[in-house]
């Protein structure tokens, strides 16, 4: 009884914390050299919570000459997408994780920040979308798959549809048209499951499909679950598709939460999401291109070689040699999403790469909660970060989405996961 | 027939008063140590005892915080409630500061956590050696 109401006096000194105070410039902190302040922390870390509302007659906004249509609503917390070749959409459904509480502070923060998410059922399941006669509208909705555990990633490698779990990656035999598997998948190799702090496992098959790249986050925010449940995580694994055998092919990526790989080219890229907790410009989340062997420098520094001191005991061997990252994408975006565009989303969003922003928790004035478009040239991001997807977070403070998965369609559309309205977004430029 | 004449201890704390009471002296006690272990050997472990000791002591605090306060409006009281109450008063606002440092992540609450632990477990057994010796002086008398 006592402790109920401690824990709601802590929740309204949050709620009060949140409300007023606290001036936070908004530095633009995009690019491969982002403006990185000192670390500060109070007694209290600021939040800000997404208030759900519905989306009603609104929509996202998109930039002129381009259309935005929900073609799949009422899913079961959709996360990634996969178009396949006959034109067909997957969508992994589901919500993974399950840490146990371990201090009176993650009792606390869990329920405030359950507040900004969804309370529907989590999938477990593939759902297939499907648009026979090509009008834009996904007339036929079926279940491609059920039963399985927080699915996330997607991959269709020639006739292998491979699925990253929250505790395994398994495969699918698919055949092209197909609307339902036609068996249970095969397991090709466990993934580091434990605890799950950072559940989601991102997925990107090699061009020749020979290998499999697994991203796998850390098992907390930084080392406050201990060190020893951080074996095998904040990295990307290489998985050989025939054998399932792994090994770490760059490591120190504290949550990488979407892969792709460059068309034309091998080079992997990632989107990481960054630590919290240490004020409302670090640290940035970031967009690169997956170097092989390299450390990145989760948990001991961050943005190459800025040492993190909440981490102990400190290894400045590790961090001398952390590499930074290509580009940042702005501190607690909560970069999710990660396709490589193509010359069917139009001449000026052709090259370059979407990112779905899920939002910002850590930070007074909210982030994120967008689809940006980060411009390339020659082959590396160049420019500032441009809004493609935006309007989940309205002017009057309520948030209708939270954007997660993004994937191209070559055809020349845009899907879009929103895992709070649990819709499917489809952009396409008007014709 | 027992209520009628001199009782050394009438004005003794009420046994749920002193329950409580005493029990800030082992909880914030168990944080203090716990908070040690944390600092000589990086286990995270103890950090999280540290905290739900905290969490504990706070709650035995808060609770014998109300005991004590209910009882400045009974007329019979004597000693020094005040000093008690404001001793008790200190140290469950810098027990709960304390509680907010051990909520940042790993070493983040160090060594500020540690050293308000030390000094919270101080003000623990002063407010309690206090409240139990000026109110059983009260009744004593």
């Amino acid at each position: 009884m006592r402790r109920s109401s401690i824990f709601a006096s802590a929740i309204l000194a949050v709620a009060m914390l949140s409300a007023c105070g606290g001036n936070e410039p908004d530095t633009a902190q995009y690019g491969p050299t982002p403006a990185l302040p000192d670390p500060q922390r109070g007694l209290l870390p600021n939040m800000t919570i997404a208030k759900p509302a519905q989306w009603g007659d609104q929509q996202p906004a998109v930039p002129q000459n381009y259309t935005i249509t929900a073609i799949a609503t009422d899913l079961g917390i959709p996360r990634q997408t996969l178009v396949l070749p006959n034109g067909d959409i997957l969508v992994a459904e589901g919500r993974g994780g399950g840490a146990a509480n371990l201090k009176p502070k993650d009792v606390i923060a869990g329920y405030i920040k359950a507040r900004g998410n969804t309370s529907v059922e989590s999938g477990n399941r593939l759902t297939l979308l499907r648009d026979s006669d090509g009008d834009g509208i996904y007339e036929e909705q079926t279940v491609f798959a059920e039963n399985l555990n927080a699915p996330y990633g997607l991959a269709l490698v020639d006739g292998n549809l491979y699925v990253a779990n929250q505790d395994a990656l398994v495969r699918f035999d698919y055949q092209p048209g197909q609307t339902r598997a036609s068996g249970p998948p095969v397991k090709l190799t466990d993934l580091p499951s434990a605890i799950n702090h950072h559940w989601t496992k991102a997925l990107a098959a090699s061009p020749d499909g020979r290998f499999l790249y697994v991203g796998i986050g850390s098992n907390s925010n930084i080392t406050e679950r201990g060190m020893d449940v951080e074996a095998d995580r904040a990295m990307v694994w290489q998985v050989d598709a025939r054998t399932g055998a792994h090994r770490p092919y760059a490591t120190g990526l504290r949550n990488p939460t979407a892969l792709a790989i460059q068309p034309g080219t091998d080079q992997l890229w990632a989107v990481v999401n960054e630590r919290d907790e240490l004020g409302p410009d670090l640290v940035p989340d970031y967009l690169t291109a997956v170097r092989e062997g390299q450390f990145y420098g989760w948990p001991y520094s961050y943005w190459g070689q800025n040492v993190d001191p909440r981490v102990r005991p400190q290894n400045p061997e590790k961090v001398a040699s952390a590499i930074a990252p290509d580009y940042s994408l702005g501190s607690h975006v909560a970069a999710l999403g990660l396709a490589f565009s193509t010359s069917a989303m139009g001449a000026e969003f052709a090259d370059g790469v979407f990112v779905g922003e899920h939002g910002s928790w850590n930070r007074k004035n909210p982030v994120g909660y967008k689809v940006v478009f980060v411009p390339f040239s020659d082959g590396r991001p160049a420019g500032p970060p441009i809004d493609f997807v935006s309007g989940f977070r309205g002017a009057d403070g309520k948030t209708r989405g939270r954007p997660v998965g993004v994937t191209v369609d070559p055809r020349g559309a845009l899907i879009v996961a929103d895992d709070l309205s649990n819709t499917i977004w489809r952009v396409t430029p008007t014709q | 027939m027992t209520a009628t004449v001199d009782r050394p201890y009438t004005r003794a704390l009420h046994p749920v008063h002193a329950i409580l009471l005493a029990g800030t002296i082992p909880l914030f006690l168990g944080a203090t140590l716990s908070d040690l272990a944390y600092w000589s050997s990086h286990q995270i472990q103890w950090t999280n005892f540290a905290s739900w000791l905290l969490a504990g002591g706070l709650v035995f605090g808060g609770l014998a915080l109300l005991c004590a306060i209910i009882g400045l409006f009974r007329a019979d009281r004597g000693g020094r409630p005040l000093i008690y109450i404001l001793l008790l008063l200190a140290t469950w606002i810098l027990g709960f500061v304390n509680a907010l440092i051990h909520a940042k992540d790993a070493w983040a609450s160090m060594p500020t956590g540690l050293v308000l632990s030390v000094v919270v477990t101080a003000l623990a057994c002063a407010a309690t050696w206090i409240g139990f010796c000026s109110l059983r002086a009260g009744g004593v008398k």
